[in-house]
């Protein structure tokens, strides 16, 4: 018996955000990101606006919508972060195409899809900050340090999960 | 008509690369080579920066007063247990080093006047702005802290900016009621240090898991963890003298050999950074205020150095020479620089029943009775150097 995903393709081209949602929830992640580790520093680890640009990009399913946001949000953060502007730009334009280019293909709704997503993607952002700041910036102090990048990659899961979860109920389903 | 179908059919992936190439040329334009210090940023760049700082300002003002009036109303009438203990403790460690003040003064003059003798300039803290933090970076690849002060307050780019525990960095941008400060464990982050005790200069760099390192010296045996670090003033942004932190450990760094990786540990905890002072302005000569403190500290110290070569006058209540506990101030004690003492003889080195103190009270002797020198019990007398 073929196993049917509870979300027919029909919905899946329908998911929508108000203008509301789609302008306030990134700038209010990037603006958490900032404020979040003057609390404790530890949660610095965090990568609140790669979590929503990730939501995006696979609620979404357009690569252009998820490219176009991404950038956005990136660099967002590279300005209220005082790094050269176009850093996260760059990852995160990558992270909305290659995240909408994959919802498109699969049923993005189940948990261990998002768990999946989340991790890897996750990692894909730490290899491309990695070549952007070592290969086009030259900076050849900055080093990859996997443990520290699969720690916050299962950092950045764990808040994904709820995160996801909880914009779920600001979808407009036509 | 090919091409607009070759334009349909890639349309999502020539989006991403003309995104991608934009942001590349951004980047190529904004970190050209040289980089003018005081203005890290282009127009342009700063600018934005400029219109993102001030969206966003407001907000971080609200949620610093919402999260100091919540952890100061918890700290200022909750938080007060074991205030008097800790007042009396402060009390007692102020004295102390008002004591230590005094026993380097004199060296401070001394060296005052070898710097004037050879014409040495130099810088002292002239003026500061104090100011609290509201912000930081959020990012591990960047430390950067807001403050709630700018240009209006007379702040620029490169002014050091301090803590009473040390150095945190130095102001990068400027806007008109906020900065940026680019904290010394920031990775473009840089000092001239020098280690206090074998008087090496060396460059001070931040790294970019936010460590504080120096990575500019060959292996010294001299150098060892727990060496005081301070500013060198060499690199025109910071006074000289400003401590900066202590080496935590030495270890060859495999990307710049022969040199080592000397890490540093701040002496500022950079992550809980609440309020900071910005220098704003130094000056050739010492402040008034600080120009007092030196001549009276200076004063004490000749007092004290007067009454070690006096006869020994020993105190029971601090039990030792005033002058003497009060030139080494180690010892803990509560001692008073210069107190007004009851005279006591020396203590004899063989006491016997003449010695005083050995007789008993008269109230507790008794006609024909034996008192204690008869017994043989001789009270034992008191040690000069015993401290409380």
């Amino acid at each position: 018996m073929v196993t049917r995903s509870y979300m027919s393709r029909r919905e899946v081209e329908q998911q929508r955000f108000s203008i509301p949602v789609t302008v306030l929830v990134p700038v209010g992640a990037v603006l958490l990101q900032v404020l979040l580790p003057r609390v404790f520093a530890g949660l610095a680890i965090l990568d609140l606006p790669f979590v929503v640009t990730l939501f995006f990009a696979i609620s979404r399913r357009s690569p252009i919508a998820g490219t176009a946001t991404g950038a956005a949000i990136g660099i967002l953060q590279d300005v209220l972060t005082g790094q050269p502007i176009g850093v996260n730009g760059m990852a995160k334009a990558v992270i909305g195409y290659a995240g909408a280019s994959l919802g498109s293909r699969i049923d993005v709704e189940n948990t261990t899809t998002r768990t999946l997503l989340a991790f890897g993607f996750s990692l894909l952002q730490s290899v491309l900050l990695y070549l952007i700041e070592r290969r086009l910036l030259g900076i050849r102090a900055y080093h990859m340090q996997w443990l520290h990048e699969l720690l916050r990659a299962a950092a950045n899961t764990a808040l994904a999960l709820p995160v996801c979860l909880l914009l779920d109920h600001a979808r407009h389903q036509e | 008509m090919q091409a607009m179908d070759f334009l349909t059919q890639y349309k999502n992936a020539l989006f991403l690369i003309g995104v991608l190439l934009s942001l590349a040329i951004a980047l190529a334009v904004q970190v050209r080579s040289p980089l003018d210090a005081a203005q890290p940023d282009g127009p342009s760049v700063r600018l934005i920066r400029m219109w993102a700082m001030t969206a966003v300002t407001p907000l971080e003002r609200v949620t610093h007063a919402i999260g100091y009036s919540v952890g100061h109303g918890w700290s200022d009438y909750i938080a007060l247990r074991h205030v008097r203990q800790q007042n009396k403790d402060l009390q007692q460690q102020l004295e102390r080093m008002r004591i230590e003040e005094a026993a380097i003064s004199e060296d401070a003059l001394q060296g005052r006047r070898l710097q004037a003798m050879l014409g040495f300039r130099e810088k002292y803290v002239g003026s500061t702005v104090a100011a609290q933090v509201i912000g930081a970076s959020g990012s591990e690849q960047s430390h950067i802290l807001t403050i709630d002060k700018g240009m209006r307050d007379g702040l620029r780019p490169d002014m050091p900016v301090i803590t009473q525990d040390g150095v945190v960095g130095k102001l990068r941008d400027v806007f008109p009621s906020t900065a940026e400060v680019l904290e010394i464990n920031d990775q473009s982050s840089g000092a001239g240090v020098i280690l206090a005790s074998i008087r090496i200069r060396a460059i001070l760099s931040g790294t970019l898991t936010g460590r504080v390192q120096i990575d500019n010296l060959t292996a010294d045996s001299r150098i060892k963890p727990g060496e005081q670090v301070l500013t060198s003033g060499g690199d025109q942004v910071y006074p000289r003298g400003l401590p900066v932190g202590v080496v935590e450990s030495i270890a060859p760094d495999p990307d710049h050999q022969p040199y080592t990786a000397i890490r540093i540990r701040p002496a500022v905890d950079l992550d809980r950074v609440e309020e900071v002072l910005v220098i704003t302005g130094m000056q050739p000569e010492m402040t008034p205020d600080a120009q007092h403190d030196l001549t009276t500290a200076a004063a004490q110290h000749a007092a004290d150095l007067s009454a070690e070569r006096l006869p020994g006058i020993y105190d029971e209540q601090t039990g030792g020479a005033a002058g003497a506990s009060g030139a080494t101030g180690t010892t803990g004690t509560t001692v008073t620089p210069a107190p007004a003492v009851t005279p006591h003889p020396l203590p004899a080195v063989h006491p016997d029943r003449f010695t005083s103190g050995s007789t008993p009270p008269a109230d507790e002797m008794t006609p024909g009775g034996a008192n204690s020198s008869a017994s043989g019990q001789q009270p034992q007398p008191t040690q000069p150097g015993a401290t409380k």
